[in-house]
Order: structure tokens, then sequence, then C-alpha cells
């Protein structure tokens, strides 16, 4: 089987490990990546800004850039739900739009592989749901399966189901409100060592709120994650 | 009432820095709402009802013009006198000719969210009418001089602390009362008010048109007394609220109330058909019936094939108590009588885009609104609808407008994107922190650390 990599512009810049790790995990499960080198940005950011002609430059561009790809894998839940939701209320022919698989979900819903190893045995986490992989995807059980199956605690957490503020551009238009709501977020987590999710944005906005309260609270890529599961220790 | 929506980050900003107790207080009532709601819906096959209650709502607003008039011929057979309001100066001329002819003095009121929409209080004390707001909620800002924050709890960003205080200010209760002797304080002041008001106004959950009944959901009796104990009864009820049948409405009450609190219904229902007297050979009730149909910019919006669907909504509020962004503020950050996401898209339909900017942008998407909706609104679509419309308008800021239109120049030419996350990745982090949109940013949230290299710089040295 083979996958073309969606790293997303977010994942190129920030989360470059976790995207190499998500690659590492898909190879250990017998899945060929490629990378198109002509791969960009989704154009989420110009959606939800309501720029609809930019947003069309961009998707029409990443859907040239996948026109070929059996599968488009993205560690990202709400680029992944840009690709499968949004596109087709864009383009004409979004053949990519069914392709597309956030990571957790394509490794149990297509590869149908829900254990990918021990490597997280004793681990205490919190499973933050990024608002567009829940609500747009229905990506739910998938990622706290495999986190679970690899002996980790997922422990439970209130909020883990309600938006961190991030919004793309609404962490900077609204950043006062945006900074209330990560802090609920942090308020009311409950004592894990550290908080994963398949949504960088999300990770930027709850990290970066962390470190400027002197939180000891680590934050991680899903990808990363599961490739720890897989690989087993840290 | 007047618009302060353009104010919307300043006035979020104030409420989160300088009231802290507020973002408190509303986060656990609504949150409260949200946990009473599911368990209400927990045996309930809440998504038939909701796809059913969307098709009649959308069916009857598609036919709006026949159900009115039905629900008109109604209520003047049995009675009642029926105005047409076009917009908020309609309605108060229309309240100032029946305060004139009948020497109205004092006025109790029912909660309304129309009324607070028209600004009706300011405009009927301005006739020197004396107004009193006679839902424990509505009292309670009423007394502070202020207007609801919710669509169904109005007060509910003040705390118990606040409410002691100027309750002790004004009705001289202890400064320690317990909530059960300042709901008794306020009791025995709207006891008297609804014996000695001439008039009572109410709002309208919903009217039936093939039996012209005005339904009115309420947990406290306020409603049934302000409608039936005064003179005259004014039912002022926006053109939207129209249900065809009567069978319609037993399911619309269950789903209103189970959404908005998590009753299976209101502890009152008040169903009124006509005025009561005995010209109608109705021993109780007030001698005369208005009821005031208030269009104020809901045709326009019917009108627009992108946004209509926002006229379904019930008012249960569910979709703010499910709002994350909603309950950091409360309703006053909006500067609009409807707050949260249904305020976000009601606001520009009924008032205009312009001067409601930027309250579709007041909304991470993150879609939780949708979920709720028992009409099924598709908020988050509605959302970005007028989104669109503000950057086709030109409306949106300049800044922003440069930097999505340099970015997707950039990201759709792969070499110039690549050298960009080189040049992008030079610039120190005192630098990017002053950035335009970053110093938002780094105000309260330390930068993303760099990870030193890109994923396609790994990916070309090989990935093993």
């Amino acid at each position: 089987m083979r996958v073309s990599l969606f790293v997303t512009c977010l994942g190129d810049r920030f989360f470059a490990n976790a995207a190499a790790d998500a690659v590492r995990l898909l190879r250990s499960l017998d899945v060929e990546v490629d990378f198109p080198k002509d791969q960009t940005c989704c154009g989420q950011p110009a959606w939800n800004a309501g720029d609809v002609p930019e947003a069309l430059r961009m998707a029409t561009h990443t859907a040239e850039v996948f026109a070929d790809a059996d599968y488009v894998v993205l560690p990202s839940g709400s680029c992944t739900a840009m690709l499968r939701c949004t596109y087709p209320r864009l383009l004409e022919a979004p053949a990519v739009a069914e392709r597309s698989y956030e990571l957790a979900e394509f490794i149990v819903d297509v590869l149908e592989v829900t254990e990918l190893g021990r490597g997280l045995e004793g681990r205490r986490l919190a499973y933050h749901h990024g608002c567009h992989a829940l609500r747009e995807l229905g990506l739910e059980t998938q990622p706290v399966r495999l986190l679970e199956s690899a002996g980790a605690g997922v422990v439970p957490w209130e909020m883990d189901q309600e938006c961190c503020g991030f919004g793309g551009l609404f962490s900077v238009k609204n950043p006062e409100v945006s900074v209330a709501m990560a802090d609920r977020k942090l308020d009311t987590l409950p004592d894990v060592e550290t908080v994963v999710s398949a949504d960088g944005g999300c990770l930027l906005q709850l990290d970066g709120r962390a470190r400027h309260r002197g939180l000891p609270i680590r934050f991680k890529s899903l990808a990363s994650v599961l490739w720890e599961a897989r690989r087993g220790g840290s | 009432m007047e618009v302060h929506s353009g104010d919307y980050r300043a006035r979020a900003r104030r409420i989160i820095e300088e009231t802290p107790e507020v973002r408190e207080a509303v986060t656990a009532a609504t949150r409260t709402f949200v946990e009473h709601r599911l368990e209400a819906f927990a045996d309930l096959d809440e998504d038939a009802l909701s796809h059913w209650a969307e098709r009649v709502k959308s069916h009857a607003l598609t036919h709006l013009a026949d159900y009115l008039e039905e629900a008109e011929a109604r209520l003047v057979e049995r009675g009642a006198h029926v105005h047409w309001a076009e917009s908020a100066s309609d309605v108060h001329r229309i309240l100032e000719r029946i305060v004139r002819d009948n020497g109205v003095k004092k006025v109790v009121k029912a909660k309304s969210m129309l009324s607070e929409e028209v600004g009706l209080n300011p405009f009927l004390e301005s006739c020197g009418v004396e107004v009193l707001e006679t839902d424990l909620g509505e009292y309670i800002i009423q007394l502070f001089d202020e207007p609801p924050s919710h669509i169904v709890g109005p007060s509910i960003h003040r705390s118990l602390d606040d409410i002691r205080a100027i309750f002790h200010e004004r009705l001289g209760t202890p400064r320690d009362a317990s909530p059960e002797r300042l709901a008794a304080a306020a009791r025995e002041l709207l006891r008297n008010a609804f014996l000695t008001a001439e008039m009572g106004i109410s709002g309208g959950n919903f009217l039936v048109a093939e039996t012209g009944s005005i339904a009115l959901i309420e947990n406290e009796g306020n409603i049934r007394l302000a409608t039936s104990v005064p003179r005259i009864h004014v039912a002022l009820i926006g053109i939207e609220k129209v249900l065809p049948k009567w069978d319609d409405l037993s399911i619309f009450l269950q789903v209103t109330a189970k959404s908005a609190t998590g009753q299976p219904v209101g502890c009152f229902v008040s169903i009124i058909q006509g005025p009561g007297g005995s010209a109608a050979g109705e021993p109780d009730g007030p001698e005369e019936l208005h009821v005031v149909l208030v269009d104020n910019g809901r045709s326009r919006l019917l009108a627009d094939p992108e946004v209509w669907e926002a006229l379904r909504c019930v008012r249960c509020g569910a979709c703010l108590n499910i709002c994350p962004v909603y309950r950091q503020t409360g309703g006053h950050a909006y500067g609009y009588v409807y707050s949260g996401p249904i305020g976000a898209i009601l606001a520009p339909g009924l008032v205009g885009l312009e001067e409601t900017l930027p309250l579709p942008f007041a909304s991470t998407h993150c879609g939780a609104c949708k979920d709720v909706c028992p009409v099924r609104i598709p908020i988050p679509d509605l959302l970005h609808v007028w989104r669109k419309r503000a950057v086709e308008r030109g409306l949106t800021s300049g800044v922003e407008r440069s930097v999505l239109g340099l970015w997707a120049s950039v990201v759709t030419r792969p070499a110039l994107f690549g050298l960009a996350e080189k040049v992008a990745g030079l610039i120190p982090d005192q630098v990017v922190r002053h950035l335009p949109m970053l110093r938002e940013w780094s105000a309260g949230r330390e930068l993303p650390r760099a990870t030193g290299r890109t994923f396609r710089e790994l990916w070309d040295e090989g990935i093993e």
C-alpha cells in the first residue's frame, strides 16, 4: 500500500520531527510513503477568514499536487477536515477529498490496525480532541484506542472535547478570549505527564499558553506518541 | 436597543480582565444547562426530533404570509387586536397609542427578548410609564440597569454576591440573605405591581396559525400573572414564531424546554387565544388583548437564500451554553441583544453586516453549536457566509487581506514556499514577537519552539 504524506504547513515548520515519526510509523506498518514536494498549505486559513477566492487558489494547488495519490495521510485533523469536508464545496471534482485521512484514522479505519505495540506502558496521558477532527471527521475513538492498546492510561478530562481557543486567525484577532479558552483547558487538566493531540494548531496554542504560565506540562503530537507506542520507550 | 458589536474585542477584554467573576459565573451556569440538556434528551431520539422540528419550522417560514394571516384571522375572531410592526419605531408607535388611549401608568413585563431588541423599556419610560420586569432574572438586570447576557438566563453573569449587594441597597434585604429570601423580597414587590399595573407586556414563544394560540413558556408564574391580571395584555411576537398546527405545539414546547434548561417542559405553559372579560364570555383574563407581529429585519433575512435558516431559531440558548467563546465573557461582549453563536448570525441579518462586525468572526468555528441546535440551524456555515460577505465587501482589515493574499501567492508557488520557510526560520524570535498579528499571539503565549529543520529538509536527508 502506498500513501502520500501531506505534512501541512504547520507540520512542516513546527512539527517536523512528529511528521518524520508519522513516516516511520507508516513504514513500520508496511506502508510505502511518498512526499510530493510541491505541497504547501491546504488553504484553511483563508477559508476560515472568509476569503473564498484565496482558499480556492490553495485548494486547487493542493488537489493538483495530490491528484495521483492513492491515499493522502495527514498528521492533522483540521487539515484533513478541510480536504474532506470543505474541498467538495470549493472544487468541482475533488477526488482528493474522499482519499484523505488523518493518521490515526488511516491506521484504524483503513489499515484496520488497532494495536501498534506496548510502548506506552504505564504512561498517563490526556487527549485533546481537535474540533474539526471530532465534529467534521467524527474522529473520536480511533486515537484513544491506539493509545490505550499500547498501554497508556488516557485520563478522563472533562474539557477534552472543548475548543482550545486557537481557531486560526481567531487566536490573534481575539487574543484575550483565545487565551481565556486555553486557560480553561489547562485549569481543568487532570494530573498527567503529557497532553496529546492530532492537531498542531491546538498544540501550539496550549503549549504556548502553558509555557507562558510556567506550567510543567508537555504537549506532543499524536504521530510522535503513536510512534513511541510502536517502537517502545520514549 | 443600540448595537455596540463593533467593540466586541474591547468589551470581551474588559470583561475578562476587569470582572473575572463573570467568566466563572457564566461557565458554571452554562455547563449546568448543558448537563441538564444531555439528561433531558438521554432517552429520546434527539436526531429524529430535531429533523422533524427543522422541517416544521422551514415549512412555516416558507409559507409565512399564509400562516400569519391565518393566525391573525383566528385572533381577530376572538376579539384580539392584531397590529403589524415593520420596525422598532412601529412597535413604539403602536405601544404609545395603547398607553395613551388607556391612560397606562404602570406596566408589568414578562421576559421578552423581542422587547429588548426593539428597545421597548426606555421608550415606555420616555412616555412617562413605569416599567417593571417580573421575571426574576430580568428584574435583577433591571436593577443593575444592564441588558440581558443570555437568552434564557438574562442575569447568569451575576454572582449571588452581586445580587445580595444590589438587593440590600435597593430592597433592604440583609447583606447575607439566602437566595430564597432574595426571591421572596422580589416576589413581594412584584405581587403588588401585578395588582396595580394597568398593562402587562409579554413576548411569545410560539404562535399557532391554526388556532390563533400564543404559547408562553416560563418557570416562575410571572408570565401567567402579567398576561392575565392587568386590564390590558400586549404580546410582542416575531413573525418567525409561527407554527402551522396545534399538534405541532406540544412537541415544540418540549424540545424548547429540554434544549434550554433540560426540563421536560416549562413549569408553566400559558396558551392565550383572546381577551377575557364579560364580552368574551371568559370570567378571567385581560379585557383587551393586543398582538403585535414584529418584522424588524426578519423579512429581509427570510429573503436571503444563504442565511434565512437562522430564522428557525426557537431562542433556547443551547448554542450559547455549549459555546466556549461565549463562556469566557457572557453576552455583554457581543453588544447586541442576541449573543453567542445565534447572535453572531442573527445580528448581521437583522441589523446589517457592517454594523455588527466582527461578530461573525467571534467564533473559533469549533462547530459545537451545530450539534445542539434543536432545529438544525447550520450555524458554522452561516457564520462562514457572513465572513465571506465581509471579505467580498472589503470590510475586513487591510493587513489581514494582504497577509492572506501574500500567503496564497507563496503557497501556490512551491519553490517560493520553501524559500519563505527558510527566511522565516532566520528571523529571530525577538523580531517575530513584534510583527503584526504575532504581537497579539505573544502577549499571552510563547512563540512555538523552533524545531531547527523543516520536515522537507528531514525528508531530503532521509528518514530512518
